[in-house]
């Protein structure tokens, strides 16, 4: 296949995903990451020169409101679903020593 | 006949009128969950005391003349991406496997508004990613028709259990198919509006730009009526339209006379199913005998709508799974060393395969060095096949075409081989791409006695022309496809 992925492109691409994939993962990215390259880039054949990239297809404009609480308190519940919490806040795992 | 024989539009008549209550209708339901939930396993969440307990509630309002609209007291279905407030939305995902939203999505709380009753949340691939329900961290729903086949996906749970009668109707999601194509797998109605018709506020977002909620029902006069409940502007969707008539149930009328209907000759090449293609091809000479025309053209662009697709929708996916880090909500991993290892694996642990293939992939197409090339480009390509579809409907009201390729593959036959099963969206993907609204009803069965959908494409808030069309071919056909 044309598209060949590398370890170095694979362990990138994981850094950006956030994802740690195993070996067994890895291999069978690389060779899906691949295949799914070499099929999208049949994109080519197409001249698109001119052509603007279209990312909503009916006009999308920017849409401001008042900021104004419409639901309440919401803390509990919201909080409820923290893996770890404490006090009212979400607790996160040490970011700086 | 069974109360579950009803359609939803019939059983709220029976409702309203006092032939049987909201409780009767979801204790139906219950007990035909009962019978066929091991078997086919359409729901992730259905809570029989607190389903019976909202009739309860809604039984009365109606009682009280408070609730009289057309789907007052139904029993509906919701798919698990849709946020139901103090109720287990997961997304068919381990990484959401305790995510109870502190709030609903705009289309449950104009279901709410509506009278329609939650049953439960349907299955569903994880995170919309998928064309057989088989992602599912919960399990593969199965097909009604044959238990050893896929519903199709990713609104896999809602087809089926519309198809089964464990619900009156379902709301599922289609962001490159998912509620035509498993309708069409299921032998049910499913409807994807166009883009913007219904508030996303609350769908947890797969590709934000394609993702749209719609109908799946017994009938098209249910979808009509569904998508007229859940359809509204919503300040909190950005994309929301404002400005559309969103009247769907006055275009329930038989009448198909001098519609102009094309026939793209790109969608009956290579890789269509005899059985199908003669079932649809079947269908567009109904049309013809009811006093439409009916029309062969070149659309063009269909080869490039599954790879323009893929990169989009990846890249998209990529950015909105951001947000499941193992921080506000959801699954955290157990063991870790700092704060980059923690998100590293709860991710790895949370995501399943098919939901990290395209993250990486997304990934990619966004990253440095390879975002001209394979992102703006499928945005160029996306142009194209916008324009592709607006010199067709300059010549056409409606486009029919297939909905897929074949009918349900056997259950274990697709996850092995993605990019195969990619190529089967090759018929709904393009309609996401370019904002239309698309539907899926039933046209026939294969060989194997499996459904086919034939699949009818408007222009963008051309539903009415679609629902108009669907009745008109639905009530021609009812008596011979039964």
């Amino acid at each position: 296949m044309a598209n060949v992925i590398d370890d170095a492109t694979i362990e990138y691409v994981g850094i950006l995903a956030k994802l740690e994939l195993s070996d067994e993962e890895r291999e069978a990215a690389k060779k899906d990451m691949g295949r799914m390259l070499d099929y999208i880039d049949q994109l080519n054949e197409l001249d698109t020169s001119g052509v603007e990239p279209m990312s909503h297809v009916l006009s999308v404009r920017n849409v401001f409101r008042e900021d104004v609480v419409t639901n309440g308190d919401g803390r509990e519940d919201t909080l409820s679903n923290a893996p770890e919490q404490k006090e009212d806040m979400f607790m996160v795992p040490k970011t700086f020593e | 006949m069974s109360i579950l024989d009803c359609t939803a539009v019939e059983l709220s008549e029976k409702i309203k009128s006092g032939e049987c209550t909201a409780v009767e209708a979801m204790e139906a339901v219950f007990e035909r969950i009962g019978e066929k939930e091991e078997a086919y396993h359409c729901y992730i969440t259905a809570d029989k005391d607190a389903a019976l307990k909202r009739a309860g509630e809604v039984q009365k309002r109606i009682e009280a003349g408070e609730l009289a609209g057309p789907l007052a007291g139904v029993p509906v279905a919701v798919k698990d991406n849709i946020c139901t407030k103090g109720i287990l939305t997961s997304c068919a995902s381990k990484m959401l496997m305790n995510f109870v939203p502190p709030y609903s999505a705009a289309a449950v709380e104009n279901l709410e508004r509506a009278g329609a009753v939650l049953i439960g949340k349907a299955n569903m691939d994880e995170f919309a990613m998928g064309s057989t329900t088989e992602t599912s961290y919960y399990g593969a729903t199965k097909n009604p028709a044959d238990p050893g086949h896929v519903p199709g996906g990713s609104s896999g749970g809602s087809a089926a259990a519309v198809a089964l009668s464990e619900c009156f109707m379902a709301l599922g999601s289609d962001t490159g198919g998912s509620i035509r194509q498993p309708a069409s797998y299921c032998g049910v109605v499913g409807l994807k509006p166009t883009y913007g018709m219904v508030s996303r506020y609350g769908l947890i977002a797969y590709a934000s730009s394609l993702d749209q909620i719609g109908p799946l029902t017994k009938n098209v006069a249910d979808a009509a009526y569904l998508l007229e409940a859940v359809s509204s502007y919503d300040e909190k969707d950005s994309t929301s339209v404002k400005e559309a008539d969103r009247d769907f149930t006055s275009a329930l009328a038989e009448d198909v006379r001098g519609m102009r209907i094309g026939v793209p000759r790109d969608y009956f090449g290579e890789g269509l199913d005899a059985d199908v293609k003669e079932a649809v091809l079947a269908a567009a000479g109904k049309f013809k005998e009811a006093g439409a025309v009916v029309e062969e053209f070149d659309l063009g662009m269909v080869e490039y709508a599954v790879p323009a697709y893929y990169t989009i929708a990846t890249a998209e996916a990529s950015s909105n799974l951001e947000r499941f880090d193992g921080i506000k909500y959801g699954y955290r991993t157990k063991d870790f060393e700092g704060l980059h290892n923690m998100y590293k694996k709860t991710r790895s642990e949370g995501f399943g395969a098919e939901v990290k293939r395209r993250i990486m992939l997304g990934s990619f197409v966004l990253s440095s060095g390879y975002y001209d090339a394979y992102y703006l480009k499928a945005l160029r390509t996306k142009a194209l096949i916008k324009k592709a579809f607006d010199e067709a409907f300059a010549k056409y009201d409606l486009i029919l075409g297939p909905v897929a390729p074949s009918t349900a593959p056997r259950l274990g036959e697709s996850l092995s081989d993605p990019l195969k099963m990619y190529l089967g969206d090759i018929y709904t993907i393009a309609v996401n791409l370019a904002g239309l609204p698309g539907i899926s009803v039933p046209c026939g069965k294969d060989k194997n006695g499996l459904p086919i959908g034939l699949q009818l494409i408007g222009d963008c808030f051309a539903e009415k022309k679609l629902i108009r069309a669907a009745y008109t071919y639905e009530k021609l056909t009812t008596a011979e496809l039964k």
